[in-house]
């Protein structure tokens, strides 16, 4: 027996030609929330079809919650798990308490929790009496991520939750996203909106054309990738020549607009540096450092799969 | 059990939202109580005619019409909703696919059900006032018209739902849906006719077994032979007379048509790759 929530071992689904998933080794562990990025066609979406148990592996094995969730006597799984699906659709002509009672029902969770789950995810009681053909695309996102939480999963899927939501939509999604998270849920969170994932995800896994090409905390990617940290200095005196001799061999160096001069330079160095610089290099009237940002790291890993 | 009345209960009120039950029921009111006012035309009253005549003219509509409503009503079930994206969610629900499709079947069988009793109960109180001593017999006559037509509802639901879930477009399962119709409803009566005209000797027993391949024949012999008075007014008595059919085997037979293409679509249904 395993603590973790799902497993997936050397899974490979295939579509007639097209390979989908392609050997991937993945586990989710309770209260862990999990980003997956990937282009589209990545192979996230057919991963989570495959944690469902809508389609079944053709190789490898796959287990949820303690079972597999194909099996004709996954309804207690299922019970237990969330889905918010990419490009969600209701039923147009039922009004949005209609869907979530009929969904509650389905799901065996008691119908009175559904108005505190509407306030959850904000949804006004004027907009619940109203038919869901009449929503817009930010309502709708609200009602299917309140179809997800139905039940208190133990489970969640997200794929692409945050696609046409607003900002302040997104702040709020996130905030429930975490409340959960601190409540023991596990979560795998799909999107393409990798910046807004940072400070969100324990984990990131980066997909590509089905395979898995990383796997792991923000820092441990960070640390795996060597990116450079860009340190920006802003110098009032222009003296580019100063900055240069005491920067050194180790960085390299680039001016960018507004007298602001970029350092890029390796994170194992960028203590060192800045010490150097503020000792006794020139004046600086400011400083900033910039981490490789989620999307810059994405790009390395595609960069070095394709490579190989 | 209750998994299939909560899908089977969603789709009936979806049904009744889009109209749906409404446009049926008034259409089979509307025919029901044309054809038994003006059913005696032909023998110059205008009025209310026997209930025998009124079984013989909107049986042999039912055929071509309910059929029709059947298929349009399902063809759409699984291929649309694959289609619209609601699959996806439902099927991640603690739900079978087979209680999916019975209950969504369930839902659209009531719906034709409703439609028809209604709508030829309708023309039964018509007739009920229209002050004609009507025997008990000719009212079971009519009970089991109605019966009959509920079940040849299902039957084409259910070929409908077949369509629907073999498919992967919903242009395709409207194409074959059409075929359905035109084949079994159409068709099929005008090939053995032609088939009986060109004297190719095809025998009773033969004949037998070929209206039984078509829930709509089975339909047909049930009503216009299967009672008495009826057989008498549908100018079929003689064929009644020779065609061994007994009713419980004309009922077993539309109740297959039921089972089998649902069975058949529950299994495909279930190996489906969403």
């Amino acid at each position: 027996m395993t603590d973790f929530t799902a497993e997936v071992q050397g899974v490979t689904k295939r579509y007639g030609e097209t390979e989908a998933v392609r050997g991937v080794d993945l586990t989710l562990a309770p209260g862990e929330c999990v980003a997956m990025v990937g282009h589209n066609g990545a192979g996230k979406s057919s991963l989570i079809k495959l944690m469902l148990g809508l389609t079944t592996p053709t190789e490898g094995r796959i287990r949820v919650l303690g079972g597999d969730p194909a099996s004709a006597a996954c309804s207690p799984i299922r019970r237990r798990i969330g889905f918010l699906p990419e490009n969600v659709a209701f039923h147009p002509s039922m009004t949005g308490r209609e869907t979530l009672d009929f969904y509650a029902r389905l799901k065996g969770a008691p119908c009175r929790d559904n108005d505190a789950l509407f306030e959850k995810v904000g949804l006004e009681p004027a907009a619940i009496r109203r038919r869901v053909s009449t929503y817009s695309k930010g309502m709708r996102q609200r009602l299917a991520l309140a179809q997800a939480l139905l039940g208190g999963p133990k489970l969640l899927f997200l794929d692409e939750p945050t696609t046409g939501l607003d900002p302040a939509l997104r702040q709020s999604f996130y905030a429930i996203v975490a409340e959960l998270r601190d409540r023991g849920t596990t979560i795998l969170l799909c999107s393409h909106a990798l910046t807004e994932l940072e400070g969100q995800a324990d984990r990131v896994v980066v997909m590509n054309r089905g395979r898995k090409v990383a796997d792991g905390s923000l820092a441990t990617l960070r640390s795996l990738a060597q990116l450079p940290v860009r340190i920006r200095l802003t110098l009032p005196t222009g003296d580019i020549d100063a900055l240069a001799a005491r920067v050194g061999e180790g960085a390299a160096l680039t001016r960018l607009a507004g007298g602001v001069v970029e350092l890029a330079c390796a994170n194992d160095d960028k203590v060192g540096l800045v010490r150097r610089i503020a000792c006794d290099g020139p004046t600086v009237q400011d400083i900033e450092i910039v981490q490789p940002s989620l999307d810059e790291m994405y790009a390395h890993f595609l960069r070095r799969e394709a490579a190989e | 059990m209750n998994t299939l009345l909560i899908i089977a209960g969603k789709e009936l009120r979806e049904a009744t939202r889009n109209r749906w039950v409404v446009a049926t029921t008034l259409l089979m009111a509307a025919l029901a109580l044309t054809l038994s006012f003006l059913g005696s035309v032909p023998t110059g009253t205008v009025g209310v005619g026997p209930v025998e005549v009124t079984i013989v003219s909107l049986s042999s509509l039912t055929i071509f019409l309910l059929p029709l409503i059947a298929l349009l009503l399902s063809f759409d079930a699984v291929v649309g909703e694959i289609d619209r994206g609601t699959m996806t969610l439902l099927l991640s629900y603690p739900v079978a696919r087979w209680q999916l499709l019975l209950g969504k079947f369930l839902g659209h069988a009531a719906v034709i059900a409703l439609a028809t009793v209604v709508g030829y109960g309708a023309a039964g109180v018509a007739l009920a006032m229209g002050g004609t001593a009507i025997g008990a017999d000719s009212w079971r006559a009519f009970a089991a018209m109605i019966g009959s037509s509920v079940m040849l509802g299902a039957a084409f639901t259910a070929l409908g739902y077949l369509a629907s879930t073999i498919v992967r477009d919903r242009g395709t399962a409207a194409g074959i849906a059409v075929a359905v119709w035109l084949g079994f409803v159409l068709l099929y009566d005008m090939a053995l006719l032609g088939i009986l005209a060109s004297g190719s000797g095809l025998g009773v027993e033969t004949l037998n077994w070929l209206l039984l391949a078509n829930p709509a024949d089975a339909y047909r012999l049930f009503n216009l032979t299967g009672f008495k008075g009826v057989s008498a007014f549908a100018g079929t008595a003689g064929l009644a007379a020779h065609v061994q059919l007994s009713v419980p085997l004309l009922l077993a037979v539309m109740a297959g048509w039921i089972a089998a293409p649902l069975a058949l679509a529950a299994a495909l249904f279930s190996r489906k790759q969403i």
